[in-house]
């Protein structure tokens, strides 16, 4: 597209990455950048490889195939999200620590320390003493588009599914809803829910309208 | 099978959008591929409460078996270097489940076409050795425009002439290697730029309607024209595209 002044650039696509992007000869610039974040994301991976690992307190080195036994599953996503399991749910008493994601991408880093601050990027997985089915991860870290889908498959893949119940919590900002109104007049905050077929129970507020979506991580 | 490519204007998808909702199309499946942003919401279609609460994700899969029609939509972006891995495991899949052939909605930037193609019709077709050979001809019937190929080096006069489809996103990977499988694809595109693109999706799904009939389209006798914006059924979720009302304090 033609700016103002007369010069044409690449207008950004409504899509967010046109595939141009792609299909473009990379730059010398460009190729060093992906060149070191690639070494920096290959450094941080743990022993096991992996841009992602997932370490469970709970597996012995003996049975590294042994899967969690869970029937409820609550993950939460999100600063906003990991704040209100702090406020409400997580106690030192209730609730141990059974996991922790250890990850690396150019916006955050985790550890696989479980003490951690309010403020720190992390993903903790804990369990209910009273109920060992029930797990709950905080995660306030970014996850990286293209390690979401590792991500799922590293977390469900070490759970036994039958009979899972999985409630997912996230954030999104009031500006980015879409509806007839203007968002000004809204009354925020509020709650919207999506939910498969195969859910039964009763959700807590309305189900979230169309065109509205879901992406990254929750959506994944 | 008929797809979008994730091009400029995302005109393929929105067409897709209303082949799917005017055929009132059954969704029969859905990839589950780690290439796309993931994302998900209520079914983009409905018409009713009823029929609004179904999920409805990233790649999904609809068919009319009526007209033998497979339709595959995608609705987000790729993620960064897995557009290839995503052409291979398609056209696998197309061959693999039989498809006799492909159609590929896309676009491509009008800010690039040449002097001759700003004349003219904007939209042009492709179509791989092996569809050229049953189509070719219905193709020449329609008087249809063949995507021009460009010099490999513009400005130099005696170079190779290639494709080359900017803002068409997998376009050109897909007609490439669907010709190297041997693979009948057609690419329908228009030339296009980003804004208000749904005028641009009834051109080209109107365009695939020449070929494919896949509805009719009505001739109003009393003032000789062809109104076909108005036998595509728009989505639901077409509303709000431009956001959210105005604060009435705003005035």
């Amino acid at each position: 597209m033609a700016t103002f002044f007369g010069e044409v650039v690449v207008a950004p696509s409504r899509a967010g990455l046109d595939e141009e992007e792609e299909a473009r000869e990379e730059t010398p610039e460009d190729l060093e950048i992906r060149r070191e974040i690639e070494k920096k994301r290959y450094r941080h991976r743990c022993s096991r490889g992996g841009q992602i690992d997932v370490l469970w307190t709970w597996k012995s080195g003996g049975c590294a195939e042994e899967l969690l036994v869970c029937s409820r599953f609550i993950v939460a996503i999100g600063r906003n999200a990991a704040a209100f399991l702090s406020s409400f749910i997580l106690d030192s008493v209730c609730w141990e620590v059974v996991g922790v994601v250890k990850l690396w991408n150019e916006w955050c880093r985790t550890s696989s320390t479980t003490n951690v601050l309010p403020t720190d990027s992390f993903c903790l997985f804990y369990r209910l003493i009273s109920d060992p089915t029930v797990l709950l991860c905080q995660c306030s870290c970014y996850v990286a588009e293209d390690q979401q889908f590792q991500w799922l498959e590293k977390v469900f893949g070490s759970m036994q599914k039958k009979g899972l119940q999985v409630t997912i919590l996230s954030t999104c900002p009031v500006a980015d809803y879409k509806t007839q109104e203007s968002t000004l007049t809204l009354a925020s905050p509020f709650l919207k829910a999506l939910k498969t077929k195969e859910f039964q129970d009763q959700v807590c507020c309305p189900l979230l309208e169309q065109p509205n979506i879901v992406r990254d991580l929750p959506a994944a | 099978l008929l797809q979008p490519a994730v091009s400029v204007g995302n005109v393929g998808q929105l067409a897709i959008d209303l082949v799917i909702s005017t055929l009132d199309m059954t969704k029969v499946g859905y990839f589950y591929t780690d290439c796309l942003v993931p994302m998900v919401g209520n079914n983009p279609y409905a018409t009713a409460e009823e029929n609004s609460t179904e999920l409805s994700i990233n790649a999904e899969v609809y068919s009319l078996p009526s007209k033998k029609l497979v339709v595959l939509q995608i609705r987000s972006p790729f993620i960064k270097n897995k557009y290839r891995p995503f052409c291979e495991t398609l056209l696998s899949w197309v061959k693999s489940s039989k498809c006799a052939r492909v159609v590929l909605l896309s676009s491509s930037h009008a800010y690039q076409r040449d002097d001759e193609q700003l004349l003219g019709t904007p939209l042009r077709y492709l179509l791989t050795p092996d569809l050229e050979k049953a189509v070719g001809g219905r193709v020449q019937e329609l008087n249809w425009k063949e995507m021009e190929k460009v010099a490999a080096y513009p400005g130099i006069s005696d170079t190779d002439k290639v494709l080359h489809i900017p803002g068409g996103g997998i376009t050109k990977l897909l007609f490439t290697e669907s010709c190297s499988k041997g693979i009948q694809m057609a690419v329908l595109l228009k030339f296009c730029s980003e804004g208000d693109n749904i005028p641009d999706a009834f051109v080209l799904v109107n365009y695939l309607n020449e070929w494919l009939q896949l509805i009719k389209s009505e001739v109003s006798t009393s003032n000789n024209s062809t109104d076909p914006s108005s036998q595509w059924k728009i989505p639901s979720s077409w509303r709000l595209l431009f956001g959210n009302g105005l604060p009435p304090a705003l005035f």
